[in-house]
């Protein structure tokens, strides 16, 4: 992208300042990616593939076929059987979905009842999972909330203290959005068949970028998206494993077997199976690039940059993504300075959410809510190169110094 | 890439990229008033200093340190430009819908981050005047409780709106207030409205008195 398109009016006398050449550079990719070339392609290949897919006609046939080929697709890059693969409208809704089976003793449609009424979830997870299990409760399931270490990861004796024959899931996220962390689903996966109860991990943010296999990990639900892959937004997906429990969030249509009613994503659908696929060729080199490009900025920072700390587990941890907190800085203020220098970043800071509430993540790891709110993640992507991570390095130091040097909440060493 | 403007203004742009009268050097500034507000715990926290021309009870020079964001930046910046040469009397009646007037506006949940400014110069203010002597013009911005279980003032009430509250509900939320025996619940309401016509409402109209 040229440097130029981006002076916009805010930014001539900015851009006029600047030194180094300027760039424009994602650094946000937990939050959303790019489209793959290869995605871009395929969508624009699916946009005239109009028909109903359940039409009985050609038009619709030939929908059908497309959207049953990228079923197995997302099957297969997670070790599903395509049967066992439900599309959704996004991750939120895959969760949302998931959850929702605790409430499916109504009897008013064929599926499995699920025969617990107890929830244990964590208290790291996305907001939809938080939300969701607080409606949970509010209807009668019993909630649990684990808690995390330090590193983000859960406690596995509390869940086994958690655990009752009541249990009728457990919720739990495979990586974390905010800082990282890769949770051990497989031994907790073990833990919690043991006493008769059902797992489903929020795997939005892991699959694609860590390998991922349903039985390996012997889960019973899992819930993927799409845009955090390099595909479009709007389309998700969820495995159920054959025989599970579940209860339709949207009834009224024989879609998805009777799962999710709604005329299905054609265009989505084809894309997110085109997107699994580009991360089955791409994603093993990809990981060893980020982990090196991350360790590069990681070290960058801590020679650069003094009394920060990094938050999230040092090795079970996605490739692209670092967490961390500055002394004294507010992470709204990190987060535009660098927006104007050209870099974009998320943020666990009350003031850029509108909620007024640091990240719950980061509080959950302990830290005091100062240092949540001087947190910036940030998150590498295919596009992301060295020299992405080489300007980043040049221009942080700086926004953090000048930010310390206006705080009430920073004393330089001496 | 097509430049989407900000959120906020140029002139919130203008002082959150050149802050004016940051208080780099605060032991050798030989305040006449300083206020702080505020908790890095949630936040956000403010110093002001002022500088004050004894003769003419007017504002010299003001000088500011914050913990906080981009808001917060430019709406004490812009308010340390306000003050200079102000009176006292005038500076002490600044109120937030003043300088989000002079920012050119500030996203609604945004508002509340330039509410510490004039809590700290009212501070510094007041400080001011108890070195100096002049305690009688101390003013002092008394709390009344209006949960009695819960124990919340109206400052908390009002602080909670401008932190985004707008019902009832919402204010329980944010402060627990009126959550035990609910007796207080007309009043919180009142106080709720009142605030809310004071902060957001831009059409004068004489809010009731809380």
């Amino acid at each position: 992208m040229n440097p130029k398109e981006r002076i916009g009016r805010h930014n001539k006398k900015a851009a006029r300042e600047e030194s180094m050449d300027k760039r424009l550079i994602y650094f946000d990719n937990n939050a959303t990616t790019p489209l793959h070339p290869e995605v871009k392609k395929a969508i624009f290949e699916a946009l005239d593939i109009y028909g109903n897919p359940s039409s009985l006609h050609g038009f619709g046939r030939l929908a059908r076929k497309y959207v049953e080929e990228a079923r197995e697709k997302v099957g297969r890059f997670i070790g599903a059987k395509p049967e066992e693969i439900l599309f959704v409208g996004s991750g939120s809704e895959g969760n949302n979905t998931v959850l929702s089976i605790l409430n499916s003793q109504c009897g008013a449609c064929e599926f499995n009842a699920c025969s617990g009424k107890e929830l244990i979830t964590t208290t790291i997870e996305h907001p939809c999972v938080l939300e969701a299990s607080k409606c949970m409760a509010e209807k009668g399931v019993k909630v649990t909330y684990l808690d995390v270490d330090k590193d983000g990861k859960v406690d596995l004796d509390q869940l086994k203290d958690s655990l009752t024959p009541m249990t009728g899931l457990v919720s739990i996220m495979m990586a974390n959005n905010e800082i990282g962390t890769i949770q051990d689903i497989k031994t907790i996966s073990a833990v919690v068949h043991e006493q008769g109860a059902l797992l489903h991990t929020d795997a939005v943010q892991a699959v694609g970028k860590v390998p991922v296999d349903v039985n390996d990990l012997g889960v019973d639900f899992l819930t993927l998206s799409g845009h955090k892959i390099y595909g479009p937004k709007g389309i998700g997906a969820v495995y159920i494993r054959k025989g599970s429990p579940f209860c339709p969030l949207i009834r009224g249509g024989h879609q998805e077997r009777g799962r999710r009613a709604g005329t299905e994503n054609t265009i989505g659908i084809i894309a997110l199976g085109k997107a699994v696929d580009m991360r089955a060729i791409e994603m093993k080199e990809e990981e060893k690039r980020l982990l090196a490009m991350k360790e590069t900025l990681r070290k960058g920072i801590a020679e650069k940059i003094p009394d920060i700390r990094f938050v999230g587990h040092p090795i079970d941890s996605l490739p692209g993504t670092l967490n961390v907190s500055f002394d004294g800085a507010e992470g709204e203020a990190i987060l535009l300075y660098l927006d104007l220098a050209g870099i974009a970043v998320s943020t666990g800071s009350a003031c850029a959410s509108g909620s007024l509430d640091p990240s719950h993540v980061i509080l959950a790891t302990g830290l005091p809510a100062e240092c949540a709110h001087g947190s910036i993640r940030i998150s590498l992507g295919r596009e992301n190169t060295i020299e992405d991570i080489d300007y980043m390095l040049h221009v942080l130091p700086g926004v953090i110094a000048r930010i310390r040097d206006m705080s009430t909440a920073y004393v330089r060493r001496q | 890439m097509e430049q989407v403007n900000w959120v906020y203004t140029d002139k919130v742009l203008e002082h959150f990229m050149h802050p004016k009268n940051i208080l780099e050097d605060e032991k050798n500034y030989h305040e006449d008033g300083k206020g702080i507000t505020g908790n890095i715990k949630c936040g956000d926290q403010m110093i002001v200093a002022i500088k004050v021309d004894k003769e003419k009870g007017t504002i010299a020079d003001c000088k500011w340190k914050t913990f906080g964001c981009a808001s917060a930046i430019a709406s004490t910046s812009v308010l340390s430009e306000m003050v200079k040469g102000m009176k006292l009397e005038d500076a002490f009646k600044i109120s937030p819908k003043d300088i989000n007037k002079e920012l050119g506006g500030l996203p609604e949940h945004k508002i509340h981050c330039s509410v510490l400014g004039d809590k700290a110069l009212r501070a510094a203010i007041n400080d001011y005047y108890e070195r100096s002597g002049l305690t009688e013009k101390v003013k002092r911005e008394d709390a009344r409780v209006v949960c009695n279980c819960m124990n919340i003032t109206d400052h908390e009430i009002e602080d909670a709106v401008l932190e985004g509250a707008r019902t009832f509900y919402e204010l329980q939320e944010k402060t627990k207030v009126s959550t035990v025996c609910g007796e207080c619940k007309d009043d919180v309401e009142r106080l709720l409205e009142f605030y809310k016509n004071k902060h957001f409402c831009d059409i004068e109209e004489k809010p009731v008195t809380p």
